[in-house]
């Protein structure tokens, strides 16, 4: 290759990641969009008629079909789907008919809940998870590798809600370690002023070292019980991350070279197996809101995941698409941060842009 | 033909006939399969598992609709007289009901794969093969439903279609094409101008042809791995449909739904919930296993 064409890369690479961008944003509207055509098509055929949902099942026809009219239904589907998009855009997802505020309002009271309780989760997952992975790799086929497996395979095929029921039983009912059910007992509940709605961070900034130590020993079990299902999968792919890593030419050269075990293992090994690993944690963090649904039910944790249950057996249907399309938009984001992460951790995939 | 000749026959390096070829290919993966003594055990758990089905009738001692005497048989704890599981709250044999329950999982499993998997191969084929825009109009839509996540989707599919196990299970189908999209396209990407592909063009043989009878069968090993991986998942997700209520309807004994209506007694009857959550785990290991003793068989990628 001469200079004059390396330099003509370098010239049209800066061009060459904003044309990158800009598809990458292409994709996400797209991807969005594609997620509210579902969740519309969903909301238009469901059995529950919206009209009567307003009105009640006594209303006279004359506000029947007035009310027909104003909810848009006399129009043809693809005009009902603009104004639904509208709406979506000034941030308008309707009214709850189970709770008579408007969505939005819902969630932004039941979204903090479902944070804390993943992101407590996530930390757990990924603090057991790396070193255990790495453990692994390093005695591959050895006990703690096998330890390691089963471990994981106990976490991929026990149903979470059934453990929760379990640990509720053994911790709580008998041993009397943590609490129960709930954020937090009725008598701290007024104790904190609510600023974040994470009530770990608000009860620690406002010094009420009781009000979060009963926080604490409310979060811990659900948290450790989403964590150990993200446990499972982050040990998994460390393991073979590391394993991979550890075939590397790199690696013999820094045994040659009398560089100890340890820092071959964690540091130059584990620096580039964090690359993929980013993506890793990002999608089981994603994960989590998902599995929150099952938990919450469980634990009686005033999320997401239980006012979306909440709703769907009460046919509230506004409030499930609302919490539907929330937990896809933060899945897209989700995937678009461990991409561009990706792009800004690995050297290799950063030149290629 | 004795044991031996047999063996012989099947292992020969010199096949004298395509038969002999395929067969002695299946014995060699078979015995490879056979060393792995984990894969052995998740096969026997499927085996076990399909086993109770068919013979439920047989199986189960009770009836696992009706209960016994409401005075004196609710509530019996584990290894009681005839009740080798305890009864629960109407006095149902839980036993009993677990049998039946196995018929309600394996009607899930086949199901979900009989629907998902030709989906899958089908949009996935199709757009590596094609190419174009067709490749990329069909991998936007499988993205979108990938970027949902499956539990939610499948409540939200359920919401609409209303709850019972038929709708879960087109609910769950809906949402496990996807992936199998995903591998179906990039095994053909990786043969679609392979000289044979090219051969059976220029032959004249239409694209239905080309990718019914010659691309989809090089697709479908790793694509029936992926969906033996998933079906613990599958069970997972359908027992989770079942405990939200949103699944399987009382009475029918599934296993989710039979957790959800133990729940009530959790902290004095502790088996009525329990119980049913250990068929489950023992399912979705035994799926686990097996389907990681079929990737290392028969994914050469992952083989070491």
């Amino acid at each position: 290759m001469s200079d004059s064409t390396i330099d003509g890369g370098r010239g049209s690479a800066l061009l060459r990641l904003l044309w990158k961008a800009a598809k990458l944003l292409a994709t996400v509207a797209l991807t969005f969009l594609g997620l509210l055509i579902v969740t519309f098509l969903i909301g238009r055929v469901v059995p529950v008629d919206p009209v009567l949902a307003v009105i009640g099942d006594r209303a006279p026809k004359s506000v029947y079909d007035r009310v027909f009219v104003e909810l848009g239904l006399d129009r043809p589907l693809y005009e009902q789907f603009w104004i639904y998009l509208q709406k979506v855009f000034s941030g308008d997802f309707g009214e709850s008919f189970l709770t008579k505020r408007p969505i939005t309002e819902d969630i932004a009271r039941v979204f903090p809940a479902t944070l804390e309780l993943a992101t407590v989760a996530i930390l757990i997952g990924t603090v057991l998870g790396i070193p255990m992975g790495v453990w692994a790799a390093v005695r591959q086929g050895r006990l703690a590798d096998q330890v390691v497996r089963v471990l994981g395979l106990v976490g991929y095929s026990a149903p979470i809600f059934w453990l929760g029921l379990l640990g509720l039983l053994v911790f709580y009912a008998r041993l009397n370690w943590v609490a129960g059910p709930g954020r937090i007992d009725i008598a701290y509940e007024y104790a904190i002023t609510p600023k974040t709605g994470l009530l770990l961070l608000d009860s620690a900034m406002q010094g009420q070292w009781d009000a979060f130590r009963n926080v604490f020993s409310h979060i811990i079990l659900p948290a450790a019980l989403l964590g150990y299902f993200s446990m499972a999968y982050i040990s998994r792919m460390t393991r073979s991350f590391m394993l991979n890593e550890l075939a590397q030419e790199y690696v013999t050269t820094a045994r040659v070279k009398g560089v100890p075990e340890w820092r071959i293992i964690w540091v130059h090994a584990l620096r580039n197996a964090a690359v993929p690993l980013v993506t890793v944690v990002a999608l089981s963090y994603a994960n989590l809101l998902e599995g929150s649904v099952l938990t919450e039910t469980v634990f009686a944790w005033p999320g997401l995941g239980q006012y979306i249950t909440n709703s769907l057996q009460n046919a509230d249907m506004n409030a499930v698409l609302g919490g539907t399309l929330l937990i896809g938009a933060i899945f897209v984001g989700l995937n678009l941060l461990s991409d561009l992460l990706y792009t800004l951790l690995d050297p290799r995939v950063r030149r290629q842009a | 033909m004795s044991s031996a000749t047999r063996r012989d026959w099947l292992l020969s390096d010199q096949p004298a006939s395509r038969r002999q070829a395929r067969l002695g290919q299946a014995y060699r993966t078979w015995l490879a399969f056979r060393s792995n003594w984990l894969a052995m055990v998740g096969l026997g758990i499927v085996v076990l598992l399909i086993l109770v089905a068919l013979l439920a009738n047989l199986i189960a001692p009770h009836d696992p609709l009706l209960g016994g005497d409401l005075r004196t048989e609710r509530f019996l704890p584990p290894l009681s007289e005839g009740h080798l599981l305890g009864t629960d709250d109407l006095s149902r044999d839980i036993f009993s009901r677990i049998v039946h329950g196995s018929r309600l999982t394996l009607m899930v499993v086949v199901l979900v794969a009989v629907i998902a998997t030709p989906i899958g191969l089908l949009v996935g084929t199709t757009a590596g093969y094609f190419g174009g825009w067709v490749d990329t109009v069909l991998m936007r839509v499988t993205d979108i439903f990938l970027a949902f996540p499956r539990l939610i989707l499948a409540l939200a599919f359920v919401a609409a279609l209303g709850p019972g196990i038929e709708n879960a299970i087109i609910a769950i189908a809906i949402t496990s094409w996807p992936p199998y999209a995903r591998l179906a396209r990039a095994e053909t990407l990786t043969i679609r101008d392979s000289d044979f592909i090219n051969a059976a063009r220029l032959q004249g043989a239409s694209s239905a042809r080309i990718l019914w009878g010659h691309v989809t069968p090089l697709c479908l090993s790793s694509v029936i791995i992926r969906v033996t991986l998933d079906m613990a998942g599958i069970i997972l997700t359908a027992a989770g449909l079942g405990f939200l209520g949103l699944g399987a309807q009382p009475p029918q004994p599934e296993w989710g739904a039979m957790i959800a209506s133990g729940r009530r007694f959790l902290i004095d009857q502790w088996w009525v919930a329990t119980m049913p959550g250990i068929a489950i785990f023992i399912v979705s290991l035994g799926f686990n296993l097996l389907g990681d003793g079929l990737r290392d068989v028969l994914d050469p990628k992952a083989r070491k």
